[in-house]
């Protein structure tokens, strides 16, 4: 009987979860794409059509060949060095051959993957200033005072104000003749940096500072050292707010990117958008509507992966996280 | 006998936008080793803040707390509090809990092996071992006061603060955990003061009985000595006239001597507001 009642009940959770967790959103995306390619085919500009979903699918599968005959080519041309260095080496055995890297135009792929690596340095920079700032603001309240209205001030800028002195900043100050890295990496990481910063910083010193009272007098009962006081009862209990920060930041983070990769002409989706900006042919429309779409689906992964670190860390697992 | 915990002529005045309100005023009272004393008064009179002042939580205004014939100032392990809502970290489980006490308080007199078996030896006291690895939001309200009643005895504290301990707990679980403090009560011999507002429970668990008038100013009213020979069974004191006397001393005091005056006037909530200042700015 009972069972027969769990039963019945499970399966009415499986049905609803189906409902809510498969059927509805598939409806939600159906509509959307009959929507956009209605509204698509009404609006004229002076590349043609606006990109509709056929159209983006098409350019899609360009971007992929693209990206596999690039792939060939480059192949092709390592094997050919090899074999050139081989030949010259059977004549003279002291010849020691160079392998030059590929040169070829970066594909969309490569680009995506600039992106990527650039957000989470300038992300992973970001972090490592603003927890430990976050920290101690939420420590001190004279800290606070302090540092408050220079939070506020930076706080609101937009990243294309940063960038032109982010670059300047960059060239002046990172010149080397074997440069590790490239400028617009530089420049767009820092730009990152800046701006992506503040969510982390303010919602760390928040939850240092909203620590429970009565977990702080067991801590002065406990007589804790500083350091042990900070690990074993300020940075636990700020954690669940430091990830909510930690999100919020790599969210501004992705989208400061795109930016300030086109500004800083950093070889990534943002470059990509403003060179098929440039461009103008007939397939540029439609392939910057992939990387918008391209673009939104990494930062909602990046999102996820965030939330799955969130899980991961934090000690109340029956919060619920979304 | 000699005193052992002296609470000598305590006042405490919290800064309100009003000028200075006095909690506190002229608290006198000699703790014995291996005395169990219940404060018990209205709430609001002010037994949490004479707690806290022992505890080193406050600072006393006037007077002070001498533990051995030595002043205390500030917070130590040697006066470890047993707090009303346990106050365990919930990230930590019940054995870390625990543990995070013991490497304080002993890490340089105990190897690893000994700091082990004194986490387990306690929590055996207080028959928690079988959840050592559970977090406090896995175990029940009662447990989460055993481990919090488990951090507090392994600091091998002098004195035993205990502030309201089961105040929060359903009158069961509350009986069950008062018979497991008389338990180790009986083993140990600690000298205990409890904050109560249960007349019951400080009868049964008490040597004495400090009672407190209502504030503003409050200090200790009458203190009655409860002359019952222990092991005290709670179902044999319940017809015991010696008991019921007690029992009738006390709830004389709070609703005849000392009848709370509701409404309660303006002057007890500019109290709280100024406690609540106090800690924000600690």
């Amino acid at each position: 009987m009972i069972s027969n009642i769990t039963m019945a009940s499970l399966k009415e959770k499986i049905s609803a979860f189906s409902v809510k967790g498969i059927l509805l959103p598939v409806f939600g995306i159906l509509v959307f794409i009959l929507l956009w390619q209605v509204g698509a085919s009404r609006v004229h500009t002076s590349l043609g059509e606006f990109p509709g979903p056929v159209v983006v699918y098409e350019q899609w599968n360009s971007l992929v060949a693209e990206h596999q005959n690039e792939r060939v080519k480059a192949d092709k041309f390592y094997v050919r060095q090899e074999e050139r260095i081989a030949e010259r080496q059977a004549k003279d055995p002291s010849y020691a051959g160079i392998i030059r890297d590929y040169t070829g135009k970066p594909t969309f792929f490569d680009q995506i993957f600039t992106s990527l690596y650039t957000v989470l340095a300038g992300f992973g920079l970001a972090s490592l200033i603003a927890i430990p700032v976050g920290i101690l603001i939420g420590l001190n309240r004279s800290v606070y005072s302090a540092l408050n209205p220079v939070i506020q001030l930076f706080k609101p800028v937009s990243p294309l104000a940063w960038l032109p002195l982010v670059t300047m900043v960059v060239s002046a100050s990172y010149v080397s003749d074997d440069p590790m890295f490239s400028k617009s990496f530089l420049t767009s990481m820092f730009t990152v940096t800046l701006c992506c910063m503040w969510p982390t910083l303010i919602n760390t010193a928040v939850g240092v500072a909203a620590v429970e009272k009565d977990l702080l007098n067991v801590s002065k009962v406990l007589r804790l050292g500083w350091v042990t006081h900070v690990m074993k009862i300020v940075i636990p209990s700020a954690i669940p707010l430091m990830f909510t920060g930690l999100r919020l930041s790599l969210g501004i983070a992705w989208m400061v990117l795109i930016a300030a990769e086109m500004l800083a002409q950093n070889p990534g989706l943002g470059k990509f958008v403003w060179d098929e900006f440039q461009n103008g042919s007939s397939n540029s429309l439609g392939r910057i509507m992939v990387a918008v779409l391209m673009i939104g689906f990494i930062g909602y992964l990046l999102d996820r992966v965030m939330l799955a670190f969130q899980r991961f860390a934090s000690w109340d697992k029956t919060q619920v996280l979304r | 006998m000699t005193t052992h915990l002296d609470i000598s002529h305590v006042s405490i005045e919290f800064p309100t936008p009003k000028g200075p309100f006095k909690a506190l005023d002229n608290v006198s009272l000699k703790i014995q080793k291996g005395e169990f004393v219940s404060l018990i008064g209205h709430s609001g009179c002010g037994k949490s803040t004479v707690l806290n002042i022992v505890a080193g939580l406050y600072d006393a205004t006037e007077g002070g707390i001498l533990l051995d014939g030595r002043e205390v100032k500030g917070p130590g392990p040697e006066r470890a509090v047993v707090f009303q809502n346990h106050s365990l970290l919930p990230w930590l489980t019940s054995y870390q809990n625990v543990e995070l006490a013991v490497k304080q308080v002993f890490r340089k007199t105990k190897s690893k092996k000994e700091m082990h078996d004194w986490i387990m030896h306690n929590l055996e006291l207080v028959h928690m071992t079988h959840a050592a690895d559970k977090r406090p939001d896995e175990i029940s309200g009662g447990m989460k006061q055993r481990v919090g009643i488990a951090r507090a005895l392994a600091m091998e504290p002098s004195v035993l603060l205990m502030d309201e301990p089961f105040g929060a707990l359903d009158a069961l679980t509350r009986a069950h955990l008062q018979d497991s403090l008389m338990e180790i009560q009986k083993d140990l011999n600690n000298t205990v003061i409890m904050i109560t507002h249960d007349v019951d429970e400080a009868v049964l668990l008490s040597d004495r009985i400090v009672m407190m008038t209502n504030g503003p100013a409050a200090t200790v009213g009458e203190i009655l000595h409860v002359d019952l020979e222990r092991p005290r069974e709670r179902l044999a004191l319940a017809n015991d006239p010696r008991y019921v006397d007690y029992r009738t001393q006390v709830l004389t005091f709070l609703y005849e001597k000392q009848r709370k005056v509701e409404p309660i006037q303006p002057a007890v909530k500019t109290k709280k507001t100024a406690i609540n200042a106090k800690v924000a700015n600690a």
